[in-house]
């Protein structure tokens, strides 16, 4: 295939993959929203009053990032999860194995849908955010590179756990008990410089802490990491999963006996 | 050139099961041509492994000279599959699966509607374009995939078992497609239980069984090793006793109809001559069983009595 042949093939899995979350709003971009707006009104305007500040932001604009960053994971997972386990379930991803398609092609399209399922949510749940909270962008540029950036990391997680998957138990048992745990740890509702000195060094182990402070940073400009370690935490995760999940496509796990 | 070259094709699966122990096949390019063999023989294994489904264990694959292990690419260009399960999305309109299936060749949207327009009219689905997969019939399916393999103008179609479960009228309209596309240059390979399908289809022939070729060769070599047909005569007035006939072994099934054996050495319209002289009108007459089918039963049947 030339550059061109897999330019169309990259485009053909992208608008195949943005159709199918569209197609199906109700149950991928509204549940988003409405789980972002009790969260404001619960923790935010019930509890959130008692609290007072954070690190100079009212509770309410300080977990305004959380919340909106913890629905970009969720979904940029659970769509490229949902999405390549159908099609093994359905044998559909067959379609893509008897053509030429490069395995990268495969693995970027794939991707390309919980990215694109990251934005979509991301910008609505922004929106629903602005019902409750007055926040300022602090910083465009690390605000929106975070947020790729965190999408096609989970995307790409979401991927690797599909192909191991057997069963649909086996696509909910990591964001069950491993991504909600990370995310809940990650410092959406506090700053780990709450916490006593040996929580805050176990807080460092989690990786979603990483995202969630540097746009918290982009957003208000705060932050309980360093943004250089966010960053190169980030795009090393992104680089290993990539080469991880490229390599499984190769190999045909669970995909070739 | 050959359209297919496997070689020594082997393959173990990991819970230990042997499915291919050294099958060996050619293909010609523009060849209509059979893989049988029983179930669990290692057919769909080998369609599997060609197709890049499976990965294979040892041995060599080649499609129209281009080896798939240094040209994966070129090798699936080449291949149109329509396998034996229903692979598509249920819930996508059948248009956008032969849309999609075109794209992942690179071929482009304005492009793949037109292909897929004339695929759809050819195979009668053009009504059902806007339909999702899961509202067609069995029929219907096994059309789509044949349409969504045709999508990139394949070299190589590959069909196992596209007739499965398709009733008598549209299996007719099948084949009539089928030896179309044949006829228009595209090499084919089938596999079918259907024996009738194969002997009235197909120019050469393999059969596979427990993992190797155990035999390939022309259809009309095959069918004339066949040294003995038994034919049923279905006669016009009820008959009480059978007619004293040496040369050729009668059985008297009911009172209207007749068996005979007929080897090849022997003429049909020499027993039809000693009938009539005995007065025996026939209606019509019909082989007993499918002459390929019982070669391949003698086959199978004596491969595992070796085995």
């Amino acid at each position: 295939m030339n550059f061109t042949q897999k330019m169309v093939a990259l485009k053909t899995i992208v608008i195949k993959e943005y159709l199918r979350f569209i197609r199906i709003w109700i149950q991928t971009v509204l549940p988003p929203a409405i789980t972002v707006a009790l969260y404001f009104i619960i923790f935010g305007e019930l509890i959130g009053s008692q609290i007072g500040d954070i690190d100079g932001y009212r509770y309410m604009d300080y977990i305004v990032p959380g919340l909106i960053l913890m629905s970009v994971i969720t979904n940029a997972y659970a769509n490229v999860v949902s999405s390549f386990f159908s099609a093994k379930f359905h044998h559909s991803v067959e379609e893509m194995l008897v053509s030429p398609l490069p395995n990268h092609i495969i693995l970027l399209g794939f991707v390309s849908g919980g990215l694109a399922r990251g934005i979509v949510v991301g910008i609505t749940v922004t929106a629903v955010s602005m019902f409750f909270s007055d926040f300022q962008i602090y910083s465009y540029s690390v605000t929106i590179v975070v947020f790729i950036l965190t999408s096609i990391l989970f995307a790409l997680a979401g991927f690797i756990n599909a192909a191991y998957a057997r069963s649909f138990d086996d696509i909910t048992i990591i964001p069950t008990f491993v991504l909600t745990p990370l995310t809940y740890l990650g410092g959406i509702f506090y700053s780990i410089k709450m916490l006593p000195e040996f929580w805050q060094n176990v807080s460092l182990v989690n990786p979603i802490l990483y995202m969630i402070n540097a746009f918290r940073y982009g957003l208000l400009g705060v932050s309980d990491i360093d943004l250089t370690t966010a960053f190169v935490i980030i795009i090393g995760f992104i680089l290993a999963l990539y080469y991880f999940a490229l390599r499984l496509l190769r190999i045909g796990v669970g995909l070739k006996p | 050139m050959n359209a297919l070259e496997i070689k020594n094709l082997q393959k173990t699966y990991k819970n230990g099961v042997k499915a291919l122990k050294g099958v060996d096949l050619t293909v010609k390019q523009g060849d209509f041509f059979a893989l049988l063999g029983p179930n669990g023989a290692g057919k769909s294994t080998v369609i599997g492994i060609v197709s890049s489904l499976v990965n294979k264990t040892a041995g060599l694959v080649e499609v129209f000279g281009q080896n798939q292990d240094t040209h994966p690419a070129d090798v699936r260009m080449h291949i149109g599959l329509v396998p034996q399960e229903f692979n598509f999305n249920i819930f996508e309109p059948i248009g956008e699966i032969l849309i999609n299936q075109a794209g992942y060749y690179g071929i482009n949207r304005r492009e793949a509607t037109k292909r897929a327009e004339i695929h759809l009219k050819q195979l009668d689905l053009w009504d059902k374009r806007y339909d999702m997969a899961k509202e067609l019939s069995g029929g219907m399916k096994r059309r789509l995939m044949i349409a969504r393999a045709l999508m990139h103008r394949p070299k190589l179609l590959i069909l196992d078992e596209p007739t499965a479960g398709v009733d008598i009228e549209i299996r007719h309209s099948m084949w009539q497609f089928m030896k179309k596309v044949n006829s228009e240059g595209t090499t084919i390979i089938l596999t079918t239980h259907y024996l009738e399908e194969a002997e009235s289809l197909c120019n050469n022939i393999a059969i596979i069984d427990h993992g190797i070729t155990i035999e390939q060769t022309q259809m009309r070599t095959l069918l004339d090793r066949l040294h003995v047909e038994t034919f049923v005569f279905y006669l016009a007035d009820p008959l009480e006793t059978l007619p004293g006939c040496r040369d050729f072994p009668l059985r008297l099934i009911d009172s209207t109809t007749l068996e005979a054996d007929i080897n090849d050495k022997q003429k049909l319209s020499d027993l039809f001559d000693i009938l009539k002289g005995c007065g025996i009108r026939v209606i019509s007459m019909k082989n007993k069983t499918n002459r390929l089918e019982q070669l391949f039963m003698s086959m199978t049947k004596s491969e595992a009595r070796s085995g």
